[in-house]
């Protein structure tokens, strides 16, 4: 494609791209900033339904305020796990090949397959848990003469599938459902992911990302992150009943204690979750590193000069410093725990995340295939063009915007949050 | 027995069998294996014949000598016998249909790709007659002085 | 023993994985099309580089641009050549301006003048895809949109390739790159239009020099295939196991 305003042929990739040192002509970073935001979303996916299987199959009660919200965003997540590899795709009309013309000696190939199985699992998982609902709504609207409340009440009648049944046996049913659906979620939605890393980690042409560890590096820190977001969403919603609370009624009023109470006691549950897969996901991390620095193999000179040097900030500031290290201390030392703290630790912890995927994504294209030269990357802010856009600041934003829009309009039709 | 559980399974049914409608439909008949390994030869038959009906640009010395012979014969017994016509006067294409005429390529740098010395021990290169090209009549086109299809010094 | 109990395992794992594939519904594989194509193919190209006689002009690189619209003023490219230039301090200056498209006038490398005294080697490399006998990138593309043909030429279908550049990140020779107009998977042929008609490849026909061969590595009686056979010569980045089938003739553990 040619840009307009200078008719110059753009190289996918030279965009974003400067070479330093002896570079193969062909090599560009082409997987971007969406490369990046793709395990990222799959990671938020597979730790929001995690999180919200553990109430239903492992009967972790005091996750259940937090079970229902977070099933319902990580069905708003769904969608987002695939935009960005759409917003990728040379090709994006063509996406669907995956499902036509599977190539299953590749990783990508199962990728539609494993994605539609954990849809149909959230999708179903969620239709049980909110079937009652749905029809009672229908019901209640019955009767009702405006087109608004007919169209609604279609609407939910058409959410329940056109089923009706509310006696005490079907209830039991959808019960039963919800929690079979939640176990085989849990291996699935690890599977989604822990493949993710598989993508990266059997690229034997990479020397980065070959490693066998890389699946289970992506499990851990997926979980981290799905984990951390659900639990700061929580905190934002929580913070809007109690000040909609407070202004209805003011200060001291039960209901914004209540409010407080519940949300300090069902974050401080979750934390406990989230620091045992921060464990295993900096352990894992710090092994595969060390692994390379003593075994050093014939890439490890350029690794090195790229871990230790050009990306240094990235890796051991950012990432591990203020993205491991600093909310984990956060997590564990003060006994007295707040919601400020809290806040910023779960926000350092998904920033923490990010920066790692950053860092696998763009780092194991930093140096060249000849460990000759490096490449460096430039992430385009200002968007000029379609590609400038869609593998740029804004398409990147594009991305982490839409779960919460599908939240909010979700949220008109299915409550996914209870304080009472 | 009749559940609402059944409801949720014929949609997914629904969906399967229209993803599999859908692939009847779009995917190209001839995709297949082809006697090939699954991992190496899965792929589009027909496409092979689109590579090989690819368009030839180059046509060759031989197909010069076909109208230009005294050229080609006056090429042949200089020493610049080893390049083909087309590395300086461009790809024949269809010519002389299309393109009709072929733009010759005489710049200085066209010669400097072999002649611009250049100390490589390891190369032929370091045997090839070669000029300084900073020194040796910088700004002139070599063709000024040299004729390529005699390039001998002493037929100059 | 001929038939190892991991072969044994293979074969039954592909068998089983073939067999499970029509059940899928997802991929049909139909007899006909199985029938003749099955046994060996009595061609396999493979290239042949005389690292001695580059001289590094770039007529090959021009050649290998025109004759497959690769647009002419990009970096990307099919196939390159690169300048080797060792210095008794040990360093290696590697540089390969687009491409060598233009060839090497100057002994400019990366902005440095080199002064001749100090060199103790320098060559030139010519690059290209390699057409493995395990090809990486034909392994990891999700689609099929890329294959090896049984004359062992990898190719891309322009058709059906969705753009997501795994093939172009498995490939450990940089060999792959995507075609700046027609957003698809790019990469050497061998010039599959050419060789099946009998012709040289582009940058072989253009080599004034015989640096470059293409040849039949089933034909005994191929020059090509006979230098292979009973010379010294070296491919590169063996370690990835993809056997690439592009041999060189005076190479050096220098080149990357």
């Amino acid at each position: 494609m040619t840009d307009a305003a200078t008719g110059e042929l753009i190289v996918h990739g030279a965009e974003w791209t400067t070479k330093q040192l002896f570079v193969y002509p062909n090599e560009f970073i082409y997987w971007s900033i969406q490369i990046v935001m793709y395990p990222y979303m799959t990671g938020l996916v597979a730790g929001a339904f995690v999180l919200s299987s553990l109430y239903h199959v492992f009967g972790q009660k005091d996750l259940k305020d937090m079970a229902r919200f977070s099933l319902v965003f990580s069905l708003c997540l769904l969608p987002v796990a695939m935009m960005p590899l759409q917003f990728h795709l040379q090709q994006p009309l063509r996406g669907v090949n995956v499902m036509f013309t599977p190539h299953f000696t590749s990783a990508i190939a199962a990728f539609g397959f494993v994605f539609s199985a954990y849809a149909v699992i959230v999708i179903s998982e969620v239709w049980f848990e909110y079937r009652q609902y749905f029809i009672e709504q229908s019901i209640a609207l019955k009767g009702k003469k405006s087109t608004n409340e007919t169209l609604l009440r279609w609407f939910y009648y058409t959410l329940a599938l056109g089923s009706r049944d509310l006696s005490e046996k079907a209830i039991a049913v959808d019960k039963k459902a919800v929690t079979i659906l939640a176990a085989i979620g849990i291996p699935v939605a690890c599977f989604l992911h822990g493949y993710a890393g598989f993508i990266f980690g059997s690229v034997k042409a990479n020397a980065l990302w070959m490693s066998p560890l890389m699946p289970v590096i992506f499990i851990m820190s997926a979980v981290v992150s799905g984990i951390a977001l659900c639990m700061l969403t929580y905190i934002i919603i929580m913070q809007w009943k109690k000040f909609q609370a407070v202004l209805a009624k003011g200060m001291g009023d039960e209901s914004v204690v209540v409010i407080e109470g519940v949300q300090m006691d069902v974050l401080s549950k979750a934390t406990r979750y989230l620091l045992g897969f921060l464990i295993a996901a900096i352990t894992l991390e710090l092994l595969d590193l060390i692994f390379r620095g003593y075994t050093a193999m014939k890439s490890w000179d350029i690794l090195r000069e790229v871990m230790f040097k050009a990306d240094f900030f990235k890796i051991f500031i950012l990432q591990y410093g203020l993205g491991n290290l600093i909310p984990f201390l956060l997590l564990v030392v003060p006994k007295q725990q707040t919601i400020k703290k809290l806040t910023i630790a779960l926000v350092l912890l998904l920033f923490g995340v990010f920066m790692m995927r950053w860092n696998v994504v763009i780092g194991g294209q930093a140096f060249s295939l000849s460990f000759a030269g490096y490449m460096h990357y430039t992430l385009p802010i200002i968007p000029h063009s379609m590609e400038t856009y869609k593998e740029g600041l804004f398409g990147a934003l594009t991305v982490v915007a839409t779960p919460y829009l599908l939240f909010w309009i979700v949220s008109k039709f299915v409550p996914s949050i209870r304080y009472s | 027995m009749k559940s609402h559980v059944f409801r949720p399974i014929v949609v997914v049914i629904i969906a399967f069998v229209l993803l599999v409608v859908a692939r009847q439909l779009m995917v190209p008949k001839d995709f297949g294996v082809h006697g090939e390994s699954f991992t190496f030869g899965y792929h589009r038959l027909s496409n092979i014949d689109e590579w090989k009906n690819y368009k030839t640009k180059y046509r060759g010395k031989e197909y010069c000598r076909e109208c230009h012979e005294e050229k080609v014969e006056e090429n042949l017994a200089s020493p610049h016998n080893v390049l083909e016509c087309e590395n300086c006067h461009g790809p024949a294409v269809d010519h002389p249909e299309d393109p009709e005429t072929l733009p010759i390529e005489t710049s200085r740098l066209l010669c400097q790709r072999c002649h611009a010395f250049l100390p490589y021990p390891q190369s032929n290169r370091a045997l090839m007659p070669a000029i300084e090209p900073e020194s040796h009549n910088p700004g002139m086109n070599c063709v000024e002085c040299h004729n390529p299809h005699h390039p001998n010094l002493e037929d100059m | 023993m001929s038939c190892s109990r991991r072969d044994l395992l293979k074969n039954t794992l592909k068998g089983a994985a073939v067999a499970s594939l029509p059940l899928s519904a997802l991929k049909v594989l139909s007899p006909a099309e199985v029938k003749a194509t099955i046994g060996d193919s009595d061609t396999r190209w493979v290239f042949l580089v005389d690292i001695q006689k580059c001289v590094g002009c770039g007529f090959c690189v021009k050649a290998c641009k025109i004759e497959n619209d690769v647009p002419y003023d990009v970096g990307v490219t099919r196939t390159w050549v690169e300048r080797y230039v060792v210095t008794k301090d040990g360093n290696t200056n590697i540089d390969t301006p687009l491409g060598g498209r233009d060839g090497y006038n100057s002994d400019m490398i990366h902005g440095e003048h080199i002064d001749p005294d100090t060199i103790t080697k320098a060559f030139f490399v010519p690059k290209l895809c390699n057409h493995c006998k395990k090809p990486a990138c034909v392994q990891v593309c999700p689609v099929g949109a890329t294959y090896q043909t049984k004359e062992g030429c990898v190719l891309v279908d322009r058709k059906w390739c969705i753009g997501c550049g795994y093939c172009i990140m498995a490939c450990p020779f940089g060999a792959r790159f995507f075609h700046p107009t027609l957003k698809v998977a790019e990469k050497c042929t061998f010039c599959y239009h050419r060789i099946s008609k009998g012709l040289k490849t582009a940058c072989v026909q253009a080599c004034p020099f015989g640096a470059r061969q293409i040849g039949n590595l089933k034909d005994e009686k191929d020059p090509v295939s006979q230098t292979i056979m009973t010379k010294r010569v070296g491919i590169l980045k063996d370690e990835y196991g993809t056997q690439p089938q592009v041999y060189y003739i005076g190479l050096d553990e220098r080149v990357r």
